[in-house]
């Protein structure tokens, strides 16, 4: 399984919020293995894409000099389930970012239904704290690029994100 | 200036926000680690609702030492030493370390801190 549970950025502003989407296909693996007959979004994921869409805001606002852990779910709570065919989209947004560690605030809505609603907290790990080494560059750059962050991304003037030279 | 009961109750806010707990487990004397289960990543968590809920900035280590109880400095065997205390006492000025002094094992830490040193350390950052 590919642990990828945001599809694309349609919204990345720097440092503030950031919108994603997540369509939910029943080509994935999970939905069958999960409640067998049953093809159900678990939760559990949606709050892995909820701090994917959040994590990757808090690490680009700290320009990745260190990792961002998903430390804490301070809360989460879901209104009803998503299924196939739905587009789950995330809204991610910064509440608070110290050097330390960042609380978020992330929603789920599937139309215009609000799906779920958590505050993740994630601490901010440098290299030697439990961390060998913080990313593989390329590795992280593909992944941002798939993302389309380069593309709908702007900084706190309003400029297109200019993409890391590592 | 806040009274103590307000700190009180916007601590209380806080933690129960932070550890996911009753209100009603949230007594002044509810120890942060044994009743109150709150784990290490918490306390940065709690930095952070205080300081809004305050108006206040709270440096890293400063509410939990977890850089003192972790030096090898200030640790022999598993307990704090003498000047570990010593270094505790001056950083947590808030904190009654009474007990602690008494059977100083870094394990025994996580029960030192209760919510009323919470109500302290905050008048203590307002001023009070």
């Amino acid at each position: 399984m590919r642990w990828f549970w945001i599809d694309r950025y349609e919204e990345f502003i720097r440092g503030k919020h950031a919108t994603a989407v997540k369509n939910v296909s029943l080509a994935e693996e999970h939905l069958h293995d999960h409640f067998p007959g049953v093809a159900i979004m678990p939760n559990s994921l949606i709050v892995e894409g909820m701090a994917q869409a959040a994590g990757l805001l808090v690490a680009d606002a700290i320009d990745y000099n260190r990792r961002v852990v998903l430390a804490k779910v301070a809360s989460a709570v879901f209104h009803f389930d998503a299924v196939p065919g739905d587009t789950i989209r995330f809204r991610a947004e910064i509440l608070d970012l110290k050097p330390a560690g960042s609380l978020t605030k992330v929603t789920s809505t599937v139309g215009d239904r609000l799906q779920g609603e958590a505050e993740l907290f994630f601490a901010h790990l440098e290299p030697g704290e439990g961390v060998p080494k913080l990313f593989e560059s390329e590795e992280l750059l593909r992944w941002l690029d798939q993302l389309h962050i380069y593309e709908v991304g702007r900084d706190e003037s309003g400029q297109p994100l200019a993409r890391p030279d590592w | 200036m806040p009274s103590r009961d307000e700190i009180f109750e916007k601590v209380k806010s806080a933690l129960v926000d932070a550890l996911g707990v009753d209100e009603d487990d949230v007594t002044p004397g509810a120890t942060m680690v044994g009743d109150l289960g709150a784990e290490s990543i918490d306390f940065l968590d709690i930095v952070f609702r205080l300081e809004k809920a305050f108006n206040i900035k709270i440096s890293r280590g400063e509410l939990f030492p977890e850089d003192v109880l972790s030096s090898s400095e200030f640790v022999t065997d598993g307990k704090v030493t003498p000047a570990g205390i010593a270094a505790l006492k001056a950083r947590m000025p808030f904190a009654d370390l009474t007990k602690f002094e008494a059977n100083p094992s870094v394990q025994n830490f996580a029960n030192t801190l209760t919510v009323e040193d919470m109500v302290k350390y905050v008048a203590s950052k307002l001023g009070q």
